[in-house]
C-alpha cells in the first residue's frame, strides 16, 4: 500500500534517542548501558528493553488465564424465586432473553470481544514483528493504537459484578455473590493492559530500516 | 514559545525524526510515516486543565461521599457508595477485586487529580513545581489505569440490570459521576504534557540567565 522509503531515517539510526517520559531526543552511545535524559533524567532507552519478551509471557498468562474466567462462574444471583449461576457468556446470554439488548451487546463488546481481540491482534503483533515482516506497518501500528485504547474498556464486567455482590445483599429476599472466574477475568484484563503497555510500536518500523538497533 | 529553535522530534510510536513546527490553534501534528499524533496545540492548555482538575477534584469529594444508588425491596432499603462497596467485597472474601476496583476507580483517579493540580497551580502563580519529573512520570505511568469512565458504563450497567428485579432509587454521586467523567475527560483533552516541559524549560533557563 503505502510506499516505504527506506531513505526516511529512524531517531535510533541515527544514534539519537526519544525519553520515554518528556520525549526530549537527545544523543545516546550504543555502547555505554544506563544513560538519562539531560532534562527529567530517566533511563533511556531506544527500544522498551525486553519488549517482546515480555510481551510473551504476559499475552501467554492472558491466554492462560482465559480459561478459568470462561469456564467458572462469573456471578451468583439468588431470590426467593429462582437461583442463576452465570458465567460470562451465559450471563451476556440472559441478559438477550430477559429483553435487554442494548446491555447485552455492551457486555459482549466489552467482555468477550475485546479481550479476545487484544489477545489474538497482540500474538499476530509479536509475531509479525519477531519475523521482521514489512507488511503494512501503517495497518499493524493502527491496530496497535486501537489496542491501547479500548483494552481498559474490558473492567466493566467487574465493576458490574462489585456493585451488584456489594449492594444486593437481602439476607433471604435476593443475594448477589462474585464468582471465581471474576478474579480470572479480572486478572486477564490488568495482564494484557500490561502487555499492550510492553509492546513497543517501534518494532514493527525497524525492518523498514536498513540499519539494526539494538538496546 | 515561538522563538525557540526548531527541534528535533521522534514520533513515539515509529521513531521517524521529524522538526517540531509551530501550529495554529487547534490544530495536531502528526507522524507523517505512522499518522500517530504527535503534539497538539492546545489552547490555552495550563489554565484550562488546571480549571477542570480543580472542578473534578471538587466533583470527586461529593461522588465518593454520597450513595450512588440504592434498591428498596419490600420495605428493607440498601445504599451504596464506592468506597462502601469495595469495603463490602473485600468483607466478603473477594479481596483481589476489591483491590482492583479501589485502585482503578478510586486512588488512580485521585492521584491523577493531585499531580495535575501539584504541577499546574505553582506554574499557573509562576515558578517551578517542586519536583516535577516525579509528577510527570506519575501521571504517565498511571494514565492507562484511570477508569472513571468505564465506572460510569459500569454503573449504568448495574442500573439497567437491578431495574428488572427492584425498585432502585438513583443516589446524588450517580449524577456526580456523570459530571466528573466529562470533566475528566475534558482535562484529558486539554492537557498537554509538551506544553508543560516546554513552559518548564523556559523558566528553568530564565533562572540560569
Ligand atoms: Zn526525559
Ligand atoms: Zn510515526
Amino acid at each position: 500500500m503505502t510506499p516505504v522509503d527506506s531513505g526516511i531515517a529512524s531517531a535510533a539510526a541515527n544514534g539519537l534517542c526519544s525519553c520515554h517520559v518528556c520525549r526530549l531526543v537527545s544523543r545516546r552511545s550504543r555502547f555505554s548501558r544506563h544513560e538519562h535524559c539531560p532534562r527529567c533524567g530517566a533511563t533511556l532507552h531506544f527500544r522498551k528493553p525486553g519488549s517482546v519478551q515480555r510481551c510473551w509471557a504476559l499475552v501467554i498468562a492472558s491466554y492462560i488465564l482465559y480459561i478459568p474466567a470462561n469456564l467458572l462462574v462469573m456471578m451468583e444471583t439468588g431470590s426467593l424465586i429462582n437461583y442463576r449461576k452465570d458465567t460470562i457468556v451465559s450471563g451476556v446470554v440472559h441478559l438477550w432473553k430477559t429483553g435487554s439488548w442494548m446491555i447485552a451487546v455492551i457486555v459482549f463488546i466489552a467482555s468477550v470481544a475485546i479481550p479476545l481481540l487484544k489477545l489474538f491482534s497482540l500474538t499476530f503483533l509479536l509475531i509479525s514483528v519477531q519475523r521482521r515482516s514489512h507488511w503494512r506497518p501503517r495497518q499493524r501500528t493502527r491496530l496497535f493504537r486501537l489496542l491501547e485504547a479500548v483494552g481498559r474498556w474490558s473492567m466493566l464486567d467487574i465493576y458490574v459484578v462489585t456493585l451488584l455482590a456489594a449492594l444486593v445483599q437481602l439476607g433471604s429476599l435476593a443475594v448477589v455473590k462474585a464468582g471465581p472466574a471474576a478474579v480470572a477475568f479480572g486478572a486477564v484484563v490488568v495482564l494484557t493492559m500490561f502487555a499492550t503497555m510492553q509492546f513497543d510500536p517501534r518494532l514493527i518500523w525497524d525492518p523498514l530500516q536498513k540499519e539494526d538497533i539494538h538496546d | 514559545m515561538a522563538d525557540r529553535p526548531a527541534q528535533l522530534i521522534a514520533c513515539h510510536e515509529c521513531d521517524l525524526l521529524q522538526r517540531d513546527i509551530p501550529l495554529n490553534p487547534g490544530c495536531t501534528a502528526s507522524c507523517r510515516r505512522c499518522g500517530a499524533v504527535l503534539y497538539r496545540n492546545a489552547t490555552d492548555s495550563i489554565n484550562r486543565t488546571l480549571a477542570y482538575t480543580l472542578a473534578a477534584g471538587i466533583l470527586f469529594l461529593v461522588a465518593n461521599s454520597f450513595p450512588i444508588f440504592s434498591i428498596e425491596v419490600s420495605g428493607d432499603r440498601s445504599a451504596i457508595t464506592l468506597f462502601g462497596a469495595v469495603h463490602a467485597l473485600w468483607e466478603q472474601g473477594v479481596r483481589t477485586i476489591s483491590v482492583m476496583v479501589f485502585i482503578t476507580a478510586i486512588v488512580v483517579p485521585c492521584l491523577e487529580l493531585f499531580s495535575l493540580t501539584a504541577l499546574l497551580l505553582p506554574l499557573k502563580l509562576g515558578f517551578v513545581p517542586p519536583s516535577y519529573t516525579l509528577f510527570m512520570r506519575t501521571l504517565q505511568f498511571i494514565e492507562p489505569w484511570g477508569m472513571v469512565e468505564v465506572f460510569m458504563l459500569g454503573v449504568l450497567v448495574s442500573l439497567v440490570k437491578l431495574t428488572n428485579n427492584f425498585r432502585v432509587i438513583p443516589g446524588f454521586a450517580l449524577y456526580s459521576f456523570g459530571l466528573l467523567t466529562l470533566l475528566i475527560a475534558a482535562a484529558a483533552a486539554s492537557f498537554s504534557a509538551r506544553d508543560i516541559w516546554n513552559r518548564l524549560d523556559e523558566m528553568l533557563g530564565e533562572e540560569e540567565l
